[in-house]
């Protein structure tokens, strides 16, 4: 049995998962207790076969790797290569993107279009293409090469996306600092190469590195992704959707869709819809396409799809026996998936060849064919409706509801309906006179380790409260609006009277007349880009830096290594983190310093560990308070 | 009475048992406020090397242990709660006798405050029922603990397995009336 408690829904799933002998996350966590504490403290080095090394943290033992590496270099290395997965991850899922949408370009992908063409001539005319008198298409190809020439380019200027994104007071400190970022591609090759076993041994030099890989995620992936997420498959606008597993439906076909690339999720629900009828025929009511983890984020933010389940949720999802098709792309997908689909008539397809698991259905999905493959894809599930038809299922009754969509320009778009001509002006106003204290943005994923604390919860509680505005992105999005932190009614439950006058006049010229929630959704994790463009706009309306605004950053339950890298484009931005649980850095003293402290001087910015919720909710109130005696309102 | 049992076929030579004491022993019993505290708390557990073998040397808490009897001051005690050989640090003057005499190199002199520093068996965790640190840190089961009993009896067992295993493989062997009753009874 667990030792640990979590939310109903969760629960009744694990209970039911160890009721059929099925071993879950949880139980997997408790055979890894206690973790290594050379792992966690980040002072095990693995770079080369005269090690493994590692560096006793009470000073008994070797307090040098055979190389003579130390422990700040050991740890500043390993971090760099944390940050290089997280980047990578980015900068792949963009790349496949761009390169998505230059086969439609290309006329080679006929299942995809333009679809906000608005988007595509800002990003052009940012980029400096001239676009009068040439076709959309030829825009797009043009669009294209400034992108690939992002990890391709070999002159040392600056990205494109870097110039495209970045806000001007920033960009400036970045070269001051000798970080900016010509090549994707160089920077994570460069990465491992300094990394390996000979190369750089000093840790701030390091820790510079890790700086510019932070830009290389924000702009040459989050960005980038976004942007051209958005052209293709248009930029959310406000809306409503319901979450939690309850959205699954026994009587009908019910596909999951899980990972984070949309250039799939899309084609499976444009095909999901046009294969109704077929799904009828067989016995079912309806083709019901539910959201696992980002992609499901991105399909929320555009269309309203319900969202099943966060990460740590992607399992219990499949413990219903009510999933027919799970189909995955890239990034967060558990290798035991697998074993749990084959317990019940659930197909999992996997669909990236560079992301297989045994035991899988692998359906190459290439976007020069996606029509027929999602076809093929929706047939497989409905097949497997079939053969699930009447068996017993167990799908918690437990929903909830909320807003989603709040892209950049939805936001613009209400704040406009205030006040045309200057529409950050309301927003500007109400921080300026404490209504709204201060904002915060979320990011990251559920941690198995922190999720029975509730911290995500406690910490946004906590901060309502004090009348700081949450935004939100990815998995964390999903557990606030689980929480019903993204429903109107989270408004006048939760707020302090100054957010909650906020959010009600906001609401009023939304349209429906209620209240705004006081947690936004922004979108999947590469939205985070979204959170970046919003608060450079805010900087730049009220003429300072990104780190004198009364804000700061969090992943309040650190995952993955994705995490690990927007974490520090955050802090390359001039943000306060606040991050648990700690990441690996504690066995240096060099990086504990810069990064908590030194760095302060640098970008404005600073990481914060902190594991309880309420304690991290008022340390991150006082670094707001600060800003605010500083800024003199 | 229970003991700790190490497996030295089993250790990996990880550390995590050298981590998890220094951390027990330490004001915050917190890995990442151990690391910050001054003095830095010290672990009763070495992982030593033998041959291709990697082992945890720590104290056995000798039933006629040699540094009870060669401490002059009285310091070193037998705490008959757990059995475990124990350093009364108020008593302790560190002229590392007990080190001196002791056979496994378990004892060590912390010359910051002139005490000498021991494997104490965590009795705060042994009141709660929790296992010593070392071996609930052991990722492999190369540390254990347990009745003195049950652990030379599982010894017992796997000698007894081993034996029978062995008399299972031979091939020149023939049945024996005994044989076949078992093979009766495995039916």
């Amino acid at each position: 049995m667990s030792m640990k408690t979590f939310d109903p829904v969760t629960q009744s799933l694990i209970n039911r998962a160890e009721e059929m002998g099925i071993e879950t996350g949880i139980n997997r966590l408790e055979s890894q207790l206690p973790q290594c504490g050379f792992g966690q403290l980040g002072s095990c080095c693995r770079m080369c076969y005269m090690g493994p090394c590692r560096i006793d943290p009470f000073g008994e033992g070797a307090s040098k790797g055979v190389c003579g590496a130390t422990a700040d270099v050991i740890v500043c290395r390993n971090l760099l290569r944390e940050e290089v997965g997280g980047a990578a991850s980015h900068v792949g899922h963009a790349r496949h993107v761009v390169l998505a949408f230059q086969k439609m370009v290309e006329g080679k992908a006929p299942g995809y279009k333009i679809t906000d063409r608005n988007k595509l001539m800002e990003i052009a005319s940012g980029l400096g293409i001239k676009t009068e008198g040439k076709s959309d298409m030829g825009i797009g190809k043009e669009v294209v090469d400034k992108a690939l020439e992002d990890i391709s380019n070999q002159n040392g200027e600056p990205m494109n996306w870097l110039k495209l994104r970045a806000p001007s007071r920033e960009f400036e400190m970045w070269k001051e600092q000798g970080i900016l970022v010509s090549n994707a591609h160089n920077e994570i090759e460069e990465a491992m190469h300094r990394t390996s076993m000979g190369n750089d041994a000093d840790p701030v030099n390091l820790l510079l590195a890790c700086l510019k890989m932070g830009l290389v995620d924000g702009y040459a992936g989050l960005n980038m992704a976004t942007d051209f997420h958005d052209i293709l498959f248009g930029t959310p606008q406000i809306t409503t959707v319901e979450a939690n597993i309850g959205v699954l439906d026994k009587d009908k076909v019910n596909i999951a869709i899980h990972g984070h690339n949309p250039v799939l999720s899309e084609k499976i629900l444009e095909w999901a819809f046009k294969m109704k009828e077929e799904a009828k025929k067989r016995g079912a009511l309806d083709i019901n396409v539910v959201g696992v983890c980002c992609t499901g984020n991105e399909l929320t933010m555009r269309h309203g799809v319900p969202l099943a389940a966060h990460n740590l949720q992607s399992e219990l999802v499949l413990i219903t026996g009510a999933v027919d098709a799970m189909v995955v792309d890239m990034q967060c997908i558990w290798p035991s998936l697998a074993m749990i689909a084959e317990c019940f008539h659930t197909k999992l397809i996997t669909t990236e060849p560079f992301v297989k698991i045994p035991g899988a259905i692998h359906v190459p999905f290439d976007v020069e064919h996606a029509d027929e493959e999602a076809k093929n894809i929706v047939m497989m599930a409905i097949d497997s409706f079939e053969e699930r038809k009447g068996e017993e299922v167990h799908i918690p009754k437990e929903k909830s509801v909320g807003f989603a969509g709040l892209s950049v320009e939805a936001i613009v778009g209400v704040l406009k309906k205030i006040n045309s001509s200057d529409p950050l002006k309301p927003l500007i106003d109400n921080i300026a006179d404490g209504n709204i204290y201060g904002v915060v943005g979320f990011a990251g994923c559920p941690s198995i380790k922190l999720r029975d604390t509730f911290m995500t919860e406690k910490m946004t509680k906590e901060l309502l409260k004090n009348n700081v505005l949450v935004v939100t992105t990815g998995c964390t999005a999903q557990i606030c609006i689980q929480a019903g932190l993204m429903d109107s009614s989270a408004t006048d439950k939760y707020c302090g009277e100054g957010l909650k006058t906020v959010l009600h006049a906001l609401g009023k010229a939304a349209g429906p007349d209620v209240p705004l929630p006081p947690v936004w959704h922004m979108g999947s994790c590469v939205d985070n880009a979204r959170i970046g463009t919003l608060l450079g706009a805010l900087a730049d309306r009220m003429g300072v830096k990104i780190s004198q605004l009364p804000v700061a950053g969090s992943a309040p339950e650190l995952v993955q290594e994705k995490a690990v890298s927007i974490g520090t484009w955050f802090l390359a931005l001039g943000l306060f983190v606040h991050i648990a649980p700690s990441p690996r850095i504690l066995g240096s003293p060099v990086a504990t310093n810069v990064l908590t402290k030194d760095l302060e001087g640098i970008t404005g910015g600073k990481v914060y560990v902190e594991l309880d919720p309420v304690k991290a909710a008022a340390g991150i109130i006082s670094h707001i308070k600060h800003k605010r005696t500083e800024l003199g309102i | 009475m229970k003991e700790i049992f190490i497996n030295i076929e089993r250790c990996t030579a990880c550390k995590s048992c050298e981590i998890a004491c220094a951390v027990e022993h330490s004001l915050s019993k917190e890995l990442f406020s151990a690391i910050f505290e001054t003095p830095l708390p010290a672990k009763r557990v070495h992982v030593e090397k033998a041959f291709s073998f990697s082992y945890p040397v720590k104290c056995m808490h000798c039933a006629d242990a040699a540094c009870i009897a060669g401490c002059p001051t009285g310091a070193m005690y037998r705490n008959h709660e757990f059995g475990s050989v124990n350093v009364n640090t108020d008593k302790c003057m560190g002229c590392w006798m007990c080190a001196m005499v002791c056979p496994f190199g378990a004892i060590i002199p912390d010359y910051g405050i002139k005490v000498a520093q021991k494997c104490d068996f965590c009795p705060d965790r042994l009141r709660k029922g929790d296992e010593p640190a070392c071996v609930e840190a052991c990722p492999t089961n190369a540390v254990t603990f347990g009745e003195v009993k049950e652990l030379f009896k599982s010894k017992r067992l796997l000698s007894a397995e081993r034996a029978a295993k062995a008399v299972l493989v031979r091939e020149d062997k023939e049945i024996t009336p005994l044989e076949m009753l078992r093979n009766i009874g495995n039916i």
